[in-house]
């Protein structure tokens, strides 16, 4: 009998073999015996009726692209590294900033009940805008499309972090602040040495959705902006009319995205602590 | 008049009630003493107040009226003189068992070099014989090694009163018995002055000099002080073979089960009446009694 783990593994590659078959089976160019002509050669083969390309020729681009990530050859062919990098420092910039203005707003909005019912109509009402309808205002106020991209990060994901933080705040056991208290500890020792800790695990449940919507928007953010990053790169290649390209780069965001997604979880792990 | 080491005067509390109604007061008039080295438990059904008024030593809660006069300086708020034992251990369950007295070790003397408070702090562990767990966290003790734990921090920080809010409330039988034991071994070299809460005659017994005993909530007051007049070192074998501690035993049960709903006649700002039921039982063998107080009242108990 094996473990339940080895078992899902083999059925996880059961179904994308299944899944691949079928996808490569229905999307077979169609035979043709003639030669093509001067035009379709310039159409790249191009006939009448588009199919969506077979996953043998996503994995041949992957193989080339990951072989080669790093290439710059004019604005228009950049490696996938390289715009997975210009993404990944805006999504970083703009997280880190948040995290420095959300965590200690958030650590102020648990601890005084006034302070929360001050600040609490305006997280309302700002947390469901879209960050996308930032935009305008960012482009117009910053006037730079780089810093406007960031700012659309900034304003994603400070919100998770923020109303995360004061609540794993607001709910630190009354013991342990006690135990504080009769210790004599002061408010900056107790927020570090009882508060911090004891609210840790939520703090980072907050960064952890935080990056994860500011992963998002970064695609949709970049399609706009444009000039870098993987958003750019999708919509650049759809505008080639390269889908083989498109899935690619898609397939590379989901990838991205769980890395991103791994490396909370794992300093989740690190300040977890069981009651 | 005698100084006493801790006071408390005419300590009330009372809870805001909606529109129209009165007040709760939840306890009232409660007056007591505690000498320096002194060991006092204080019984009564739930909702007499009694948490109310150990954290109200601890600092950690205000009366509505009245004062605690410690050295005769008047508490107020939370002071690292007071070590607190919380009925559910309080352990910062991020921290190790080491860590977690090191906590209080730190607080209390922030000069000192690292290495002195581990010693220290290991010192105190061994105590309450947890040398080969220093590295565990409070998730993966038991019950009794994480009140072990919580008793350890509490006294490694040397208070000059500690405070005990039913600390055994939440352990089995056997587990409790030893702990009470080990308790007993270290107040009794360290003589560290102790308040404590408890449910339990037997526990009371066992480990108090003197059991205050309080009256039923709302308007609950202390209503005698029981004098615990048995030899000390106790063990828990050997008291139960003495006759008089069944008598003292059935006089706590007595006044738990029928008068705690009596209020004490007569003038409320004075001391609760002191009670000795064991040496007025050892009265007829012995001819030269210690003082007595209202020995009338008591062998109608007996």
């Amino acid at each position: 009998m094996q473990s339940i783990r080895s078992r899902s593994i083999i059925l996880s590659l059961t179904i994308l073999f299944v899944l691949l078959g079928i996808w490569e089976l229905a999307n077979q160019a169609p035979a043709s015996s003639e030669a093509l002509t001067e035009y379709e050669l310039l159409m790249g083969g191009a006939d009448q009726e588009a199919r969506v390309p077979p996953p043998s020729a996503v994995i041949k681009l992957a193989i080339k692209e990951i072989g080669n990530p790093f290439y710059d050859a004019g604005p228009n062919d950049k490696g996938i590294g390289i715009q997975l990098g210009y993404s990944l420092y805006r999504v970083l910039t703009g997280f880190i900033l948040a995290a420095i203005i959300a965590i200690p707003v958030g650590f102020v909005i648990g601890m005084s009940p006034l302070m929360y019912n001050a600040l609490n109509p305006f997280i309302q009402v700002l947390r469901p805008i879209s960050p996308l309808a930032w935009m305008p205002l960012a482009l117009f106020i910053i006037k730079d499309s780089e810093t406007s991209a960031i700012f659309v990060i900034f304003i994603c994901s400070i919100w998770p972090m923020l109303i995360n933080t004061a609540f794993g705040v607001a709910g630190v056991r009354k013991d342990w602040i006690n135990v504080a208290r009769t210790h004599e500890l002061g408010a900056l020792r107790t927020a570090f040495t009882v508060v911090l800790p004891a609210a840790a695990p939520t703090i980072l449940t907050g960064m952890r959705i935080s990056i994860g919507i500011a992963w998002l928007v970064i695609v949709a953010a970049e399609m706009l902006v444009g000039g870098t990053g993987i958003g750019y790169y999708v919509w650049n290649e759809w505008n080639n009319l390269d889908l083989t390209s498109v899935i690619f780069s898609i397939l590379m965001i989901g990838m991205v995205g769980m890395l991103l997604d791994l490396g909370l979880n794992a300093a989740a792990r690190l300040v977890q602590y069981q009651e | 008049m005698t100084k006493h080491f801790l006071k408390v005067e005419n300590l009330c509390k009372r809870y805001k009630s909606p529109k129209g109604e009165k007040d709760l007061t939840v306890f009232e008039n409660v007056n007591f003493t505690i000498e320096k080295g002194e060991y006092v438990c204080i019984i009564g059904h739930s909702g007499c107040g009694k948490s109310t008024i150990i954290n109200t030593l601890a600092g950690l809660d205000s009366p509505t009226e009245g004062v605690v006069l410690m050295d005769n300086r008047e508490v107020a708020g939370p002071s690292l003189d007071r070590g607190m034992v919380f009925q559910n251990y309080s352990l910062l369950p991020w921290l190790s068992t080491l860590d977690n007295v090191r906590f209080g070790v730190r607080a209390r003397w922030p000069n000192w070099s690292k290495e002195k408070i581990t010693s220290h702090s290991r010192e105190y562990l061994e105590m309450v014989g947890l040398k080969d767990v220093l590295n565990r966290k409070p998730s993966q003790l038991s019950g009794g090694m994480r009140q072990r734990v919580s008793i350890a921090r509490a006294f490694a920080t040397q208070p000059k009163l500690l405070l005990l809010d039913e600390p055994f409330g939440a352990l089995d039988a056997l587990t409790r018995g030893n702990i009470q034991e080990e308790l007993i071994k270290i107040w009794s070299h360290m003589q560290q002055t102790i308040f404590m809460i408890t449910h339990d005659v037997d526990e009371a017994i066992l480990l108090a000099d003197k059991i205050l005993l309080m009256s039923n909530g709302p308007n609950a007051v202390v209503a005698e002080s029981v004098v615990v007049d048995i030899a000390r070192p106790r063990k828990r074998s050997e008291i139960i073979k003495d006759e008089s501690y069944y008598h003292l035993r059935n006089y706590l049960v007595d006044f738990l089960v029928n008068r705690s709903d009596e209020r004490p006649s007569g003038e409320t700002e004075a001391l609760p009446r002191s009670v000795n039921p064991i040496s007025s039982f050892k009265k007829k063998p012995r001819p030269e009694p210690v003082v007595l107080n209202s020995s009338e009242k008591i062998e109608m108990t007996a």
